[in-house]
């Protein structure tokens, strides 16, 4: 058990923390100030393309589709020098890295590749997800939008739901159904599609949070040519899969909770301050035992994966675990200000910051695995104990009731 | 960046958990009980052949010189097993007291036969219900006499030396004597776990010396350490509780299917090994710092406790709980675990105690490994 970095780790390091002196502060947003959506990707995408020409962009891609060829500890470590900064990252282009380009380099043809995979890299292509639908959400393969062939292309009909930043972005990953008299999971097809393509309407959905980050997504007889087909028809599913892998091994949020420390100190009582008192110190520790505890166990993670060893379903307790901390730290925190924070002062950022927090965080509860979801997994797979029973199994999709 | 136990962790670890699913089976512990026994000394005599007894004492002072990270896999261990034996009174808590604050001649002394086993010791620092560490303490040190009274005392039926948590010219301090003198009486309670004897002990000017380098930075140090290794212990009983309760469910079977195929019991089980899992990486990371970052040890043992006694609380619980009415038999072995939870969450200071110190404590910026 080692925690400092190796020497080829500290050389990578330097490099990147030397890189990154020079050429982030130019790329930095203003601080309190929110830019509107477009402007955000503007600066999203040239930071990203800086990222490209110093040679730090995909570090974990395989070279032969233009990333680093990396490890994920390079990957953890960038993130970490990157951090120091307030750059334009977003989920436009955290998808494209993330999910998009791991199942074009997986599943697709060599022309795919060359198509997708620098322009990816560069910014010059920003992507959304179009998985989830109305009636699929945590059963993913019940995905109902349909696509039929027609000659060298297909027709495509249905809607999705929940495409963060759909509206900004110019190509999708889309799961559909191609055959509807096999059992869910095999009747599914991958495809990529471009956003401007004739009969796709985007419109923003009003959230709890007054934001619209997702979207809903209508595909009315819109033609996707089957170049764009990645996998083979009815493998869908498996890339699917290819694309989720990579959603769960993500980064908490360091630090919150020594914000929030100093949050209750900045909170009068009647002799003192809020983080005098017991019952706070107590669950603020129990909060703090809790993050520290997120990042080592993310560290045993990556020592796995840096192994070539697949921590399956123990990736999915990062996600289960940093959620509802997350919506514990911040419901404690408004406990903690009091009726103040039910309606603070304007120049209060950060009790408005954890209004959004509070918000945010149960969006998180369900996104990405809902906790059920990931309970099951983790007992199923980590525990070994039984499946679910499912009523639809062994069930073509157009028999189920 | 390397977060995993070494081969050498590795191995040791798998030693101490065959040696202990040989010698400390729960059959065994049910007989223990039954005989009103002390403790297993059987198996203290197995764990001394080892080495395991002197595992992280230097080689100098007759142990092993491994290091934290090493005996923490024992604990681990025993923990698992929910051993009948005063491992943490004798060498995480008396042989680490000399150890670090220890004269020379001290270590010389007893460090050897704590390693080999030969000589047990228990360390006493409750004062009933003025609670685990008063300010200032009752006993008092004084001109090579020390008296006053200490309750609950673990171990100390066995014990052949004490070290006693002291006042001594208005400072805590740490006092090393024999228990076999005349002014030292002791008197056994009724303990809540049924595998650890607790006593009463007075002294009315029992002879003691006080271990050369004892300050009170150094013994809120010590009880750090020692918080290390029962977060270990008791991670190790958490994984056991989790498992016992999963092959218990797999089999039982409740209106035609297996108990375990509920989704209630699944997530119970899933959210038990969350916890564990994640107080796992906490301990891991704790016994680490113990050794090579002692600068972080205030905050990474109040964490590795704060989780480690979280997570086997719900795991002690919920096995028994999983067991149903059979799990309220003495013929099930849910108990053992349930009354050791109580035993390691009470005798090491409250929750407050170490909620404060990790605030305290905790640094400014990110100044330790990620």
């Amino acid at each position: 058990m080692d925690f400092k970095d190796s020497l080829d780790e500290e050389k990578f390091r330097q490099e990147a923390r030397a890189w990154l002196a020079e050429n982030a502060p130019a790329h930095e947003l203003p601080a309190g100030k929110k830019l509107d959506d477009a402007e955000e990707v503007t600066r999203g995408r040239a930071w990203q393309r800086a990222i490209y020409g110093g040679g730090f962009a995909g570090i974990t891609l395989p070279k032969e589709i233009g990333g680093r060829g990396g490890t994920i500890i390079e990957q953890v470590i960038f993130s970490e020098e990157e951090a120091r900064y307030k750059l334009p990252k977003g989920p436009y282009i955290g998808i494209g890295l993330g999910m998009a380009l791991p199942v074009i380099g997986k599943h697709g043809t060599p022309e795919q590749i060359g198509r997708f995979a620098d322009a990816t890299l560069t910014g010059d292509l920003t992507w959304c997800q179009l998985f989830s639908e109305p009636a699929a959400g945590s059963d993913l393969a019940a995905v109902r939008t349909k696509a039929v062939r027609d000659g060298d292309h297909w027709e495509v009909n249905g809607q999705k739901v929940w495409s963060s930043w759909a509206h900004h972005s110019d190509w999708g990953i889309l799961v559909v159904r191609t055959d509807p008299t096999v059992v869910k999971h095999k009747g599914l097809t991958f495809f990529v599609l471009d956003m401007k393509s004739p009969g796709v309407d985007v419109r923003p959905i009003r959230q709890i949070s007054g934001a619209s980050d997702f979207n809903e997504t209508f595909l009315t007889d819109v033609r996707i040519p089957d170049s764009c087909r990645i996998g083979a028809v009815g493998e869908g599913w498996s890339c699917c899969m290819t694309v989720l892998m990579g959603e769960r091994l993500g980064q908490g949020n360091p630090g919150l909770l020594r914000k929030l420390a100093r949050y209750a100190e900045d909170t009068p009582r009647a002799s003192g301050t809020a983080l005098d008192e017991p019952a706070i110190r107590l669950a603020l520790a129990d909060a703090m035992a809790d993050e520290r505890a997120e990042r080592f166990f993310q560290a045993r993670l990556r020592t796995m994966v840096s192994r070539g060893e697949n921590p399956g379903a123990l990736a999915a307790m990062v996600k289960l675990a940093y959620a509802s901390r997350l919506q514990q730290s911040a419901g404690l925190a408004m406990e903690i200000r009091g009726s103040d924070a039910l309606a603070p002062a304007a120049e209060d950022a950060d009790t408005y910051d954890i209004w959004e927090d509070y918000i945010w965080s149960t969006a998180m509860r369900i996104a990405g695995g809902a906790d059920e979801v990931l309970r099951n997994q983790i007992a199923e797979r980590v525990l070994n104990m039984p499946g679910e029973m499912r009523a639809d199994k062994d069930i073509p999709f157009n028999e189920l009731k | 960046m390397n977060f995993d136990l070494s081969e050498e962790n590795k191995i040791l670890a798998e030693q101490a958990r065959s040696l202990l699913a040989e010698h400390a089976t729960y059959d065994r512990l049910r007989a223990l009980i039954g005989q009103d026994a002390e403790w297993d000394e059987a198996l203290w005599r197995a764990l001394a052949e080892m080495g395991f007894l002197g595992a992280r004492i230097p080689e100098e002072y007759g142990g092993l010189g491994l290091s934290d990270l090493d005996l923490g896999v024992i604990s681990e261990a025993l923990g698992r097993a929910n051993a009948a034996v005063p491992f943490v009174s004798s060498i995480v808590g008396v042989a680490d007291a000399l150890a670090l604050a220890g004269s020379d001649e001290q270590k010389l002394k007893w460090l050897p036969k704590l390693a080999s086993g030969e000589v047990i010791g228990c360390f006493a620092y409750g004062e009933g219900k003025h609670g685990w560490r008063p300010k200032p303490s009752g006993v008092r040190f004084d001109g090579g006499a020390l008296r006053g009274a200490k309750s609950p005392v673990a171990d100390a039926g066995i014990a052949d030396i004490l070290v006693v948590l002291c006042d001594h010219e208005g400072a805590p301090n740490l006092a090393i004597l024999e228990m076999d003198q005349a002014n030292i009486t002791r008197q056994k309670r009724r303990a809540f776990d049924q595998l650890r004897g607790h006593y009463e002990i007075r002294f009315d000017g029992a002879q003691a010396e006080l271990l050369a380098h004892a300050t009170p930075d150094l013994i809120d140090r010590l009880f750090d350490r020692i918080a290390v290794q029962q977060a270990f212990e008791n991670v190790g009983a958490a994984e056991a509780c989790i498992h016992m309760a999963r092959d218990y469910t797999m089999e039982r079977k409740i209106f035609g299917r297996s108990l375990a195929s509920y989704q209630a019991i699944k997530h119970k089980l899933a959210d038990c090994l969350l916890q564990t899992e994640f107080a796992r990486s906490n301990t891991f990371y704790a016994g680490w710092v113990a050794s090579d970052a002692p600068e972080q040890l205030p905050v990474a043992a109040a964490a590795a406790r704060l989780s480690a006694l979280r997570a086997f609380e719900g795991a002690a619980r919920e096995n028994l709980q999983l067991h149903g009415g059979i799990g309220y038999t003495f013929e099930a072995n849910c108990h053992f675990y349930y009354r050791r939870e109580r035993l390691n969450a009470l005798s090491l200071g409250p929750k407050q105690y170490w909620a404060d110190r990790l605030i305290q404590n905790m640094p400014d910026e990110q100044g330790e490994a990620d």
